[in-house]
């Protein structure tokens, strides 16, 4: 591999290797949320930057992950190295059937079909209230919570197991855009057309790329449960299918950096903003404008854009 | 019978109007053919078919011995088939080496050597050298004509369709691109739809003359060239066969 991308990626993680020393409690709590959304960005970049399809109903995944992980957690018992499995499992699952299903539409459809697929999921979690426990959700007891003898309690053992999944996210999706696969669906991206007369099978790729969007959802969505201890309905919401769209947007579709800048952007936008007004969300709103304006590629984008056009 | 791609009464209607209308078409390895006619003959329509882009009304096609009527366009492209489109139609935003590596890559895999040279070899036989790092949107539009035309090459195809390859092209990079075509028929089999005349009459071994989507006409350039039906459908002048 390429030694100054290596380098830069490598260096991305030390340096948040370096930050859990030096950070105070507030900050260091908040990276450790933003490293697992950030996982949850990731993966829908990979859907979104890399293959061009734009999903309006990835909190589905992010909440089968959840919930895959949470229910048999709390329900069965299962300890949480399996449980973690099983919610990545779900999400997975989840993802082929409704990728089988939304793939037989392009455009405008696919992002109408998806969201209308997340939000039945949705509305199946509410109805599902005896296991899910509907609005209130799960709340995981502080015992159950221990990955290989590690106390998710702590937030030092968070921290590090947030970079940990944050590693392996970032380097799964390095590797996977940068072999032929990944390039694949960036031709798929760039011109179907094009690509299937050069003999790819366009359905197969954009089916796994659905599948490994999901997975990589499901594994944030899980990791989130585990490390906070609450499995609850909201993570299902519209909303949370429109955060990873805007992360994505501001830190650059299509490049493998990007979604972790776009979440930290955004986290920390909304938390000075909230600081200072009541009125945030306008602030929020305005930054939005003004980078969308001036960075149409996001931040990342428009550095590859300008300075680094080798970034992956 | 020994033909690379045969099609029997092979049609298609677009809502009733008749594009191409029981073809029966017989290609042989290794020979260069032209496919010519008027506007709206239904030449790129028939070719879309043979690719796989467009489902026939009726009727069969054959690739070495095979019923590929019924294949996506993916799988026939795996058979051996290459094709390059008439409206250029490159991955404009990526860098021309990815484009054509992306075209030798399905056959070579992920053997990164393998692709890079195959990648550089093409782009030296079409004249591209030294542009491997341009955006092929950025080309001009003979050179992405090239680029069009490398992807064709870097496939390794038995069967190249060319949809009116030359078409937009410059005189001195006609002329070029006719020595690569010559070159090219050592290694494939090529299938040529192109209203340049004097492009058909040097490369073709034989030529299809398509008329209102039916065959008007076949033979050697010598012969077409002096066909009074063929005379007849290009300068409308109604004469009998």
């Amino acid at each position: 591999m390429n030694a100054r991308i290596l380098a830069l990626h490598g260096g991305l993680l030390a340096l948040l290797l370096a930050l859990h020393f030096v950070l105070p409690v507030y900050h260091h709590g908040n990276l450790a949320r933003v490293m697992v959304l950030a996982c949850y960005a990731i993966g829908y970049n990979l859907l979104f930057g890399y293959t061009g399809l734009l999903s309006l109903g990835h909190a589905m995944f992010f909440a089968a992950g959840m919930y895959g992980m949470g229910m048999p957690l709390y329900h069965l018992g299962l300890g949480a190295e399996l449980a973690f499995l099983a919610g990545i499992a779900a999400a997975g699952g989840l993802a082929l059937v409704v990728g089988l299903l939304a793939l037989r539409t392009v455009g405008v459809a696919f992002m109408i079909v998806t969201l209308m697929f997340s939000q039945a999921f949705y509305l199946a979690i509410l109805l599902a209230a005896r296991w899910t426990r509907g609005d209130e959700g799960l709340v995981l007891a502080g015992a159950d919570r221990v990955l290989f003898g590690l106390d998710l309690t702590d937030p030092d053992i968070r921290y590090l197991l947030a970079l940990g999944l944050f590693a392996l996210c970032l380097s799964a999706a390095l590797w996977l855009v940068r072999r032929p696969f990944g390039r694949v669906l960036v031709a798929i991206r760039e011109n179907p057309e094009r690509a299937e007369l050069l003999g790819y099978d366009i359905f197969r790729h954009k089916l796994a790329a659905v599948v490994l969007s999901g997975m990589f959802s499901g594994a944030a969505g899980a990791a989130y449960g585990l490390m906070f201890g609450y499995v609850g309905a909201s993570f299902a919401e519209v909303h949370f299918s429109i955060f990873p769209l805007l992360w994505v947007l501001l830190g650059g579709a299509g490049t493998v950096i990007g979604p972790f800048f776009g979440v930290l952007f955004m986290f920390y936008l909304i938390d000075i903003s909230s600081g200072l007004t009541p009125a945030y969300m306008l602030v929020a709103g305005v930054a939005l404008v003004l980078l969308t304006l001036f960075a149409p590629q996001g931040l990342v984008g428009e550095v590859r854009r300008r300075w680094l056009r080798w970034l992956p | 019978m020994s033909a690379l791609l045969s099609t029997r009464a092979l049609s298609k209607s677009f809502a009733g109007l008749r594009a191409v209308h029981e073809v029966d078409f017989d290609l042989e390895p290794g020979e260069i053919r032209a496919l010519i006619g008027p506007n709206g003959a239904g030449k790129t329509t028939f070719v879309s078919m043979l690719i796989g882009r467009v489902a026939p009304t009726s009727g069969t096609i054959h690739f070495e011995g095979r019923d590929i009527t019924r294949l996506p366009a993916h799988a026939r492209v795996r058979l051996g088939m290459a094709y390059t489109f008439q409206i250029t139609s490159v991955f404009a935003r990526l860098d021309v080496a990815e484009n054509v590596a992306l075209a030798a890559r399905r056959r070579l895999g992920g053997d990164r050597a393998a692709v890079a040279r195959e990648t550089a070899a093409v782009l030296e036989r079409v004249g591209l050298a030294g542009h491997g790092d341009a955006l092929a949107g950025d080309l001009s539009y003979g050179h992405q004509r090239l680029v069009e035309l490398a992807m064709g090459l870097a496939q390794a195809p038995r069967l190249l369709i060319l949809d009116e390859p030359t078409q937009g092209l410059a005189e001195g990079e006609i002329a070029a691109f006719r020595r690569l075509i010559r070159d090219v028929a050592a290694e494939a089999t090529v299938l040529l739809i192109e209203h340049n005349m004097g492009v058909v009459m040097a490369l073709a071994d034989r030529i299809t003359v398509l008329d209102f989507g039916e065959v008007l006409a076949e033979g050697s350039p010598a012969e077409i060239h002096g066909s009074a039906a063929v005379q007849a459908a290009y300068l409308g002048t109604g004469a009998d066969a």
